[in-house]
């Protein structure tokens, strides 16, 4: 059994190797973009399309599918590898990243891609739009689709995530998931020094919520928060996904610099060469 | 039908709607007796969802419901809707494309007594600037019943405007409303007069009193200020060669700037806006700020004389 379970959490982890890469590929394309905070999301974002949620990307708007809203929306290049791994659109496309044109808008624009639930991108509103999507499927349609939504450190600095957060228990979404991704930098340095957030963890439980911690780069972790999200009746469960930015690339990793620049070339170049070998890490690992 | 509070005809006519039509859905933030979306919560609490005083919140999440495929309207006062949810109107609703209504009461000077904290004179221009926004700003009960229907048979962003004062009948009963057009309610060729909401009353009374002087003057209700009818505007300006606006609302960027653009662009005439000007209103009668702020049927015909020696 162990063995069964190991072989599916080696695979996820190839495949958020796999979307690392796209990653660090579409970025270098687009010369512009938040390549930091990108890189921090993939386990989770591997996590739940790969292993949680149920979608079809031949039928976007199936009405029963789990929902993704990625209210930290400056990772969308994360967004787009992972859809486009799913299945919604052609990997090619990737490389149109913030070109003129382009379904791969510089933040999600829902109205141009399939796949994206929300226009994000403005911090706070992310979360507030997929509470009213797990009302509207909890107390209005009354169907079992679960919510999930990807949350900035940062952004809990906005006021309106915790009008959310409040809405949220006050009307029991058991259906809504949200993930932290807890990387903890942003653009002006450390979330410690620029606007402290902690005790975050307190915080989200003092407003009713189901609170759980991870290892955000542990996708063995991840699920099993996932799955036991599930079980949690009446109030919403939040993951404090401790993470690291620019995860992955080791000159990238812990440093602001890498919140809003794409790499050169040249540091493309070098972070491709490091994932092919952590990929072939994992398949050693498996041998 | 007699004078009713555009406000409270929004409730009316949303319980109505409710009734045949379970995709809508009705939010408020905390003021659903002053906004009379209460008229909708106590038919149908089950479509009904309070957010508290958390307008943003409340707006982004309309945009969360409306993704499921309902009709969502989202109530609070004008200056709220407009001001302070601004952004997630902007950024959350209308570039997500969503089919949510918003609803700003408590719109305009004759808020009254409240101050200026709680009479919005910008909304209007606020909600114009939102790319692919609807704005409307009904007149009476009669209007705003079919401005809520079109409201609701129109996929898409639409901002609503209604007032707390109550507004005397205007429209004929079996005027159509349409998204784009405006109203011709009286004709003339001497000076056109083009108001909305609660302004198109001291038109219409300043029309009749300009006729006693042998002034022939044209009132054209426009409701909907975006899309704005180009069509009426550039016909009043050429069959009459004089336009006067008046709103319960600055001068900057509402209907007296939506018209002189349209003027500005197709037709150049004389134009003259009457609305509130650079400045705050205060506390007082809606009666007393509307004399105080220029506001008056007494204003438009003194505009009216004065305008048609410019031509």
């Amino acid at each position: 059994m162990k063995t069964e379970t190991d072989q599916a959490e080696r695979k996820l982890k190839k495949t958020a190797c796999g979307i690392r890469r796209n990653i660090i590929k579409m970025l270098t394309e687009s010369k512009s973009g938040h390549t930091g905070g990108s890189l921090s999301a993939v386990d989770i974002l591997t996590s739940l399309y790969f292993y949680k949620m149920r979608y079809k990307p031949s039928e976007p708007y199936w009405t029963d599918r789990d929902r993704f809203v990625l209210s930290k929306g400056h990772a969308a290049p994360a967004l787009y590898a992972v859809l486009s791994e799913a299945g919604y659109f052609p990997k090619e496309e990737l490389a149109t990243l913030r070109k003129l044109g382009s379904r791969l808008q510089g933040h999600p624009d829902r109205r141009k891609l399939p796949g994206v639930e929300a226009s994000t991108g403005s911090l706070g509103q992310g979360i507030s739009i997929a509470c009213g999507i797990a009302l509207c499927g909890k107390h209005i349609d009354k169907k079992s689709y679960r919510v999930y939504a990807l949350l900035g450190d940062g952004e809990n600095q906005e006021g309106e995530v915790w009008e959310a957060a409040m809405s949220a228990a006050h009307y029991h979404l058991d259906n809504l998931c949200a993930v932290l991704d807890y990387n903890g930098l942003q653009i002006d340095g450390k979330v410690l020094d620029v606007m402290n957030i902690d005790p975050i963890s307190d915080k989200w439980r003092a407003f009713g919520w189901n609170v759980m911690e991870a290892d955000g780069h542990s996708i063995g972790e991840l699920t099993k928060v996932l799955d036991e999200a599930e079980t949690v009746k009446g109030r919403p469960s939040i993951i404090i996904a401790k993470t690291i930015k620019g995860k992955g690339v080791s000159f990238m990793e812990g440093k602001v610099k890498y919140h809003g620049t794409a790499p050169t070339y040249e540091e493309c170049e070098k972070g491709l060469c490091e994932l092919d070998e952590y990929e072939k890490n994992i398949n050693r690992e498996g041998a | 039908m007699e004078a009713i509070a555009t406000r409270e005809a929004c409730g009316l006519t949303l319980a109505k709607l409710g009734r045949v039509n379970k995709n809508i859905v009705v939010l408020d933030a905390d003021l659903s007796e002053s906004t009379k979306s209460i008229i909708f919560a106590k038919e149908f609490p089950e479509r009904f969802f309070n957010y508290g005083i958390a307008e943003q919140n409340m707006m982004a999440q309309a945009a969360g419901i409306a993704s499921c495929g309902k009709v969502v309207f989202a109530h609070t006062f004008a200056i709220f809707a407009s001001g302070r949810a601004w952004e997630q109107v902007r950024n959350g609703i209308t570039a997500g494309g969503f089919n949510v209504k918003i609803v700003g009461s408590h719109g305009g000077l004759s808020v009254g007594a409240d101050g200026l904290s709680h009479q919005c004179i910008e909304d209007i221009s606020l909600m114009r600037t939102i790319p692919g926004m609807v704005v409307i700003v009904p007149s009476d009960g009669i209007e705003t019943e079919k401005v809520i229907e079109k409201a609701v048979e129109y996929t898409g962003p639409v901002y609503i405007r209604t007032s707390r004062a109550k507004s005397p009948v205007v429209n004929n009963k079996d005027y159509k409303f349409e998204i784009g057009k405006g109203n011709l309610l009286r004709d003339g060729t001497d000076v056109a007069i083009i108001a909305c909401g609660i302004m198109v009353e001291p038109a219409l009374n300043a029309a009749k009193a300009l006729a006693g002087s042998g002034i022939r003057a044209r009132v054209i209700n426009i409701a909907c200020i975006k899309p704005i009818d180009k069509e009426m505007i550039i016909k009043a300006a050429r069959d009459t060669g004089a336009i006067i606006t008046a709103e319960d609302h600055t001068v900057i960027g509402g209907l007296g700037s939506a018209v002189a653009e349209v003027l500005g662009e197709e037709y150049p005439v004389p134009l003259k806006r009457i609305g509130v000007l650079d400045r705050f209103g205060e506390s007082g009668e809606p009666d007393e700020l509307f004399k105080k702020n220029g506001l008056t049927t007494e204003n438009i015909i003194e505009e009216a004389k004065r305008i048609i020696k410019r031509k």
